[in-house]
């Protein structure tokens, strides 16, 4: 899925360090479809953004799961606010390597998904118990290793009996 | 791709085609479960792996057909080839059955497509490392899921027990074809493209003895096999499954929506 779309247009007049924060800038305000609240730069999904030689501004991104319906979604948001910014010539594209990993969710994106309620990934720390998003309480359990969307699992606490979701860790 | 990969376009591409077409019809299987799994979360579930699936097709088939290079797009390669021209093991193509037999064929393929991508993230082949990176992490959780419930099958009721045993049983001599090296793997093992299939049996039989074991479950004993669905010779079961995968586009060719 290598395949880019190019967006042609006047080459910005704006120096490429500008233009580079306004490309930022524009991402950070585009929200994952499936997790309203959450950039997909929370996500850790926008890799780079460059400007290549010829002027057009090359950004990749990376896909979380390969089989994600909200992939294109996701590209065509991203498409829709560059052009907004008024950053045309823009390239888009998906990169596979390195992976994606649940690790490159930002310290704001966690703190945003939790205040979603959705639990967000411990990393390197599988064992640990999962802590009620509601009550704090450490006694819950799997419910469903998968849930709505590709990037979460389902949960429930014992304590005061709510089931919650749980990103995935990869 | 560079030099090396070049020289062997060609063999390179079946070999795609075999890793694409095992993720794809594996994965229309397990779509077949989407609103008849034994409960909620077992639909998710599987839905969730035939998604997971798909989408590494999905990858694999659009490489192969940049390998090609007839213009095919991921969607004409697999909603447009015949019986004959799917390289996938026929293990993958095997029916459902109840959701035990469902649970065994997984294990067994998760097991392998686990032991091949990790191997595989070390290809001379860049493309095809990416694709091995992106998807070990998937086949991982897939695993986990799949591996869970043999062992609660396996080591829960009577009725349970007996139903995996023998779905492992029947679905056994198929697995022989997965380690099966035939000229093509050899010369990928060669090029430094895959892993030699001695070694990915080696790591799968370990992996497999011990899920086996704690499942309580037996290993069956080898068979002969006469198996070949990765040289497009294939079981009954593929031409239904073909049949309804690819109606929309064999009725209403190029039909978009």
């Amino acid at each position: 899925m290598n395949v880019a779309t190019l967006r042609t247009g006047e080459p910005a007049a704006r120096p490429a360090v500008a233009r580079i924060a306004a490309a930022w800038e524009a991402l950070a305000a585009v929200q994952d479809p499936e997790i309203p609240g959450v950039s997909l730069v929370d996500l850790g999904m926008v890799r780079s953004v460059e400007p290549r030689s010829d002027g057009v501004l090359q950004v990749a991104l990376s896909p979380t799961y390969t089989g994600c319906p909200a992939t294109e979604v996701i590209r065509q948001l991203v498409e829709q606010a560059l052009a907004d910014a008024g950053l045309a010539p823009f390239a888009v594209a998906h990169v596979l390597s390195p992976a994606w990993s649940s690790g490159w969710i930002t310290a704001e994106g966690r703190r945003k998904l939790a205040a979603y309620g959705i639990v967000p990934p411990r990393g390197g720390h599988e064992d640990r118990p999962i802590a009620c998003p509601h009550c704090d309480s450490l006694d819950t359990e799997c419910t469903s290793q998968f849930g709505s969307t590709p990037c979460k699992a389902l949960h429930r606490c014992r304590g005061c009996l709510e089931p919650f979701e749980y990103f995935k860790c990869i | 791709m560079n030099a090396a990969a070049a020289e062997l376009a060609p063999p390179l591409l079946r070999y795609v085609l075999r890793l694409g077409d095992l993720a794809l019809v594996l994965g229309q299987r397990l779509g077949e479960w989407v609103g008849h799994a034994p409960a909620l979360e077992e639909d998710l579930g599987l839905a969730n792996t035939a998604l997971d699936l798909v989408g590494q097709a999905r990858l694999l088939l659009a490489y192969a057909g940049e390998l090609e290079g007839r213009g095919r797009s991921e969607d004409d390669i697999a909603f447009l080839r015949e019986q004959g021209e799917y390289l996938n093991p026929t293990l993958v193509e095997q029916p459902n059955g109840d959701f035990g037999q469902t649970v065994v064929r997984q294990v067994l393929v998760d097991a392998f497509q686990l032991e091949l991508y990790q191997r595989l993230t070390n290809s001379t082949d860049l493309r095809l490392a990416a694709i091995a990176a992106k998807a070990v992490k998937e086949t991982r959780y897939h695993w986990r899921y799949s591996s869970g419930w043999l062992v609660r099958l396996g080591d829960g009721t009577p009725e349970s027990h007996t139903r995996v045993q023998s779905a492992l049983q029947r679905l056994w001599p198929y697995t022989v074809e997965l380690f099966d090296e035939d000229d093509l793997d050899r010369a990928m093992a060669d090029g430094g493209i895959g892993p030699r299939l001695a070694e990915v049996r080696t790591a799968w039989s370990a992996r497999i003895d011990g899920v086996l074991a704690e499942a309580t479950l037996e290993r069956p004993r080898e068979r002969p096999h006469s198996w070949a669905g990765k040289r497009g010779q294939h079981s009954e079961h593929l031409g239904y499954l073909l049949t309804e995968m690819q109606y929309m586009q064999r009725a209403y060719p190029g039909a978009k929506w």
